[in-house]
């Protein structure tokens, strides 16, 4: 375990590393000026230069690139340049409201896909089947925006039961969880249906219902956990394809995340947060995996870390 | 589809034998297609009484299997019974909701079923499966069900119970998985065992043992058991009466004696004098010397398992360990041996499949590693598998599949292929006109007609038959052991013959090699070593093979529960080779 940790740990500042050299360039080749958004319209060419000298990009894309390495490397992310302060201290306090809504997000789209995947399974070819996936169909084609302002428009505006944006109570959480869930609901109950069919094909569930168990204990007990493994991968990956899905969802329920944060920087061409916001993604998304790979061997004895 | 008149029993009980266990009358199944009801078993009787064993023998499709899930009530969603009474102890199962029938499963009617590595779940501990099937259908603790489920561990002869509790089924061999089975199937002590091949998946060792184990457990429990097999050696071995099936309909039944003895009906006669029996086949003079055709000298394979600190191997397995052996023209020669003894893997060197070293003569070209097994190698040595719907690509026509060797190897026109191909269809035993059919409208025996004409197409020297006929019903199995025979002697080429299975190894073989462990224990003519059998291994291979006869008296034997050792090893602690001493006449015999 120590071994396999230790070898995990080095592929992933491997990846990090690679994940910065490529943001930092792409952000390096972008016509997009920086300077010209902190100096304003009105500056003089004197003072663009100044500014550019100042923050040190006049410098070589590698002199940049190791300085920024350097920061880095003492968990410095740098200073914004246009919010007038540190990186880690505007991602630290984004973090929270960030991590609250990934958490719903994953709890709704695991509870509905499994729940919808194993309903289909045990109706397999009936009406009931056609129908759950054609919803799951729908909801892996709608693009999150349009899923966003629909259920804002219909909850919010039209019945009135939940508020339309903002942060602070669990009503204010139910829609951008459900908008943020429902693709990989869409996607989990497919995949769910699918394993859970092939599962209970096996000659293990005949032997659970030849001991005389009841249906749902067949089902909960015998066929559940070896249907679950492939959707446990899912999650892990799933922490990335959210990354995309929360800069949009946040900005349409002004959800005060890291999402808004990098939408902003974005708009602004502010370097030093798109790059932190990106690593601590990259942070996020190898954590992710990380955990579906040890909860993995928990649920089946066969699968060794190695 | 009328409904079957209500039925009399078949065999009523004679006086004074104890009541029915269990009676099944006029059962008929059906399943229900686009065009209806199809029926699968058709007008089923027979009864079981405590204690007695009925087996109910049949091939494939012969809807034994189907029989035994509806007295489940397990059948298949789209299947169900149309007709016909299944009574235990006076209560007519088939009329049962399922809440009902869920507390007479597994509590009063058990199952054990044919695939012990795959009826386990994977993800679940030995002793929580135990425990569940207890604790389904008696109120008891947590703690007593615990120490039930080990006492029934251990009344199945499992070693250290306690321990194995907390294993997974992965841990376990396959005769240790089936015990399992057989535990938690009798952990309840039900009325009625319903055992679906329990033993079809097993090697020849480990069948005898959960053979003597399900008798002595049937003794001391009283249990009534149907045994379904399409063998017709642990029929008359196990059972008291067998049924015989074919096509849904029940053909004959009765006491084993009198069906083995004096068969009623000509398909229950054809059925036995197809079964391939040791020491069945008469002594034939030993065929003149001839060229070699394989010569094998030390042949090795192993592969790497396991990954220490930075992902190197720590152990090896030692799949096939100075193996030599020689084949002549026109010569089969039999390897056996059990699951993992490396015979398969011996095919896979001759093909070039896997890297190997020592050396593989192959028609007079002498090969030294995987690379010099060259096409023109593999012309002269072609293979014939043991699923023959696994190694039939099903969108290929099968005359393509035949002529593909030959537009590999670039030989002939288009034209004179096919003529080839037509001719090879018809010497294997097929029609010019199923040429351009798919490999799905073909019989399991059919299909191996087709890859046995594939390997034909090349004129090889030399045909490897890895497991050919074990997946095939005995009397098409029969009929292609008789094919080969005849191909062997009209195109003069060589067998190399892979089987664990003994009687039809001694059925086609003229010299026999017996492994153990990667090695060969003993070798000589097929009179050598089945009718002078020296190495204790090759013995108790022999030994454990059911004998169709009901009239074979077993000599005791010592219950045991033995592991074969595992090839898999620490790297560089390579096992010991075993030293062949020669009997005389070349039957060589592992000394020790």
């Amino acid at each position: 375990m120590a071994l396999y940790l230790a070898r995990r740990l080095l592929q992933s500042v491997l990846i990090l590393l690679g994940v910065t050299l490529i943001t930092f360039f792409l952000l390096y080749v972008l016509p997009a000026d920086p300077v010209r958004q902190i100096a304003g319209r009105s500056a003089t060419a004197q003072t663009v230069e100044s500014i550019r000298q100042q923050l040190g990009l006049d410098q070589p894309f590698w002199v940049q690139y190791a300085r920024y390495l350097r920061g880095l490397l003492h968990l410095d992310l740098g200073r914004s340049y246009l919010q007038r302060s540190e990186v880690s201290e505007l991602i630290w306090a984004r973090l929270p409201p960030t991590l609250l809504l990934m958490a719903a997000a994953i709890a709704c789209e695991v509870v509905i896909g499994l729940v919808m995947g194993i309903w289909a399974a045990l109706r397999r070819g009936t009406a009931t089947d056609t129908a759950l996936m054609l919803v799951s169909f729908a909801g892996v084609s709608a693009p999150q925006f349009v899923v966003g302002l629909l259920m804002l428009y219909v909850f919010g505006v039209w019945l009135r039961w939940l508020p339309i944006g903002g942060y602070g109570t669990a009503a204010h959480l139910v829609l951008p969880a459900l908008t943020l869930g429902l693709l990989g609901a869409g996607w989990y109950s497919r995949m769910m249906r699918s394993s859970m069919v092939e599962v209970l094909r096996q000659d293990f569930v005949r032997t659970a219902r030849a001991k005389g168990l009841t249906r749902a204990r067949v089902v909960l007990r015998h066929a559940l956990p070896n249907a679950i493994l492939p959707i446990v991968a899912m999650i892990g990956i799933d922490i990335g394809i959210f990354m995309g899905g929360i800069v949009v969802v946040e900005s349409v329920f002004g959800w005060p995340g890291i999402g808004q944060l990098a939408w902003q920087a974005i708009q602004r061409v502010d370097i030093p947060i798109i790059m932190g916001v990106t690593i601590v993604s990259a942070v996020g998304i190898i954590l992710g995996n990380l955990l579906a790979d040890i909860v993995a061997p928990l649920i089946d004895p066969r699968i060794k870390l190695r | 589809m009328t409904l079957a008149e209500p039925h009399q029993p078949g065999a009523a009980p004679a006086p004074g034998a104890s009541p029915a266990v269990l009676s099944v009358e006029g059962l008929t199944i059906s399943v229900a297609t686009e065009a209806g009801l199809r029926p699968l078993v058709q007008d089923v009787t027979f009864t079981l009484s405590r204690g007695e064993t009925l087996a109910i023998a049949g091939e494939s499709g012969s809807g034994k299997s189907i029989t035994s899930l509806a007295v489940m009530g397990l059948l298949p969603p789209n299947v169900r019974p149309t007709a016909g009474r299944v009574l235990l102890g006076g209560t007519d199962l088939l009329a049962l909701p399922e809440s009902r029938m869920r507390a007479i499963r597994g509590d009063r009617v058990a199952m054990i079923f044919q695939e012990p590595m795959t009826s386990l779940n994977p993800v679940m501990t030995v002793g929580a499966q135990l425990i569940e099937a207890i604790r389904a259908h008696e109120p008891v603790s947590l703690r007593e069900a615990r120490a039930r489920a080990i006492e029934a561990l251990d009344a199945v002869r499992l070693s250290e119970p306690a321990r194995r509790m907390g294993q997974h089924p992965h841990e376990l061999s396959g005769g240790m998985r089936q015990r399992v089975m057989i535990a938690m199937a009798l952990a309840l002590k039900p009325d009625l065992l319903i055992a679906d091949e329990p033993t079809t998946a097993l090697d020849v060792t480990v069948q005898r043992e959960v053979l003597d184990l399900l008798r002595d457990l049937r003794r001391e429990t009283g249990t009534a058991l149907i045994l379904i097999t399409h063998d017709m050696g642990v029929v008359a071995e196990m059972a008291d009466r067998v049924l015989v099936m074919k096509d849904g309909h029940m053909v004959e039944q009765g006491p084993v004696a009198q069906v083995f003895e004096a068969p009623r009906e000509p398909y229950t006669r054809a059925l036995l004098s197809a079964v391939p029996r040791m020491g069945s086949r008469p002594p034939e003079p030993a065929p003149p010397p001839a060229a070699p055709v394989l010569v094998l000298r030390d042949l090795v394979v192993g592969f790497d398992a396991g990954a220490g600190l930075l992902g190197r191997p720590t152990h090896r397995v030692h799949a096939v360990e100075g193996v030599s052996l020689t084949i002549g023209e026109r010569e089969t020669f039999a390897l056996v041996g059990e699951s993992g003894c490396g015979k398969s893997t011996i095919a896979k060197a001759i093909a070039g499949l896997v890297a190997f070293s020592g050396e593989i003569e192959v028609a007079g070209r002498v090969l030294r590693s995987q690379a010099d097994v060259t096409r023109e190698v593999r012309r002269q040595a072609q293979l014939v598998f043991q699923d023959p719907a696994a190694a039939l690509d099903p969108r290929m026509r099968v005359g393509d599949l035949v002529a593909e060797p030959l537009v590999i190897h670039g030989i002939g026109t288009r034209e004179e292929r096919r003529a080839k191909v037509e001719a090879l269809f018809e010497r294997v035993g097929l029609t010019r006109a199923q040429i351009d059919r798919y490999p799905h409208e073909f019989s399991g025996g059919q299909r191996q007609r087709i890859c046995i004409a594939r390997a034909l197409a090349l004129n090889p020297k030399l045909i490897v038959a890895d497991e050919s006929v074990s997946a095939l019903d005995v009397s098409v199995q029969a009929r292609v052991l008789a094919l080969l025979k005849e191909l062997k002697d009209q195109f003069g080429m060589s067998y190399l013959f892979i089987s664990h299975d003994m009687a039809v190894v001694d059925s086609i073989a003229d010299r026999v090699g017996v492994m153990y462990l990667g090695q060969i224990v003993e070798t000589g003519t097929r009179e050598q070593v089945f009718g002078n059998p020296r190495h204790p291994y090759t013995r108790r291979l022999i030994e454990a093979v059911p004998v169709p006869d009901p009239d074979h008296v077993r000599p005791p034997r010592p219950r045991e529960a033995r592991e074969i050792p595992s090839p898999v090893r620490l790297r560089g602690d390579p096992p010991a080779r075993v030293a062949l001493r020669d009997l005389g006449d070349g039957h060589l015999v592992a000394a020790g």
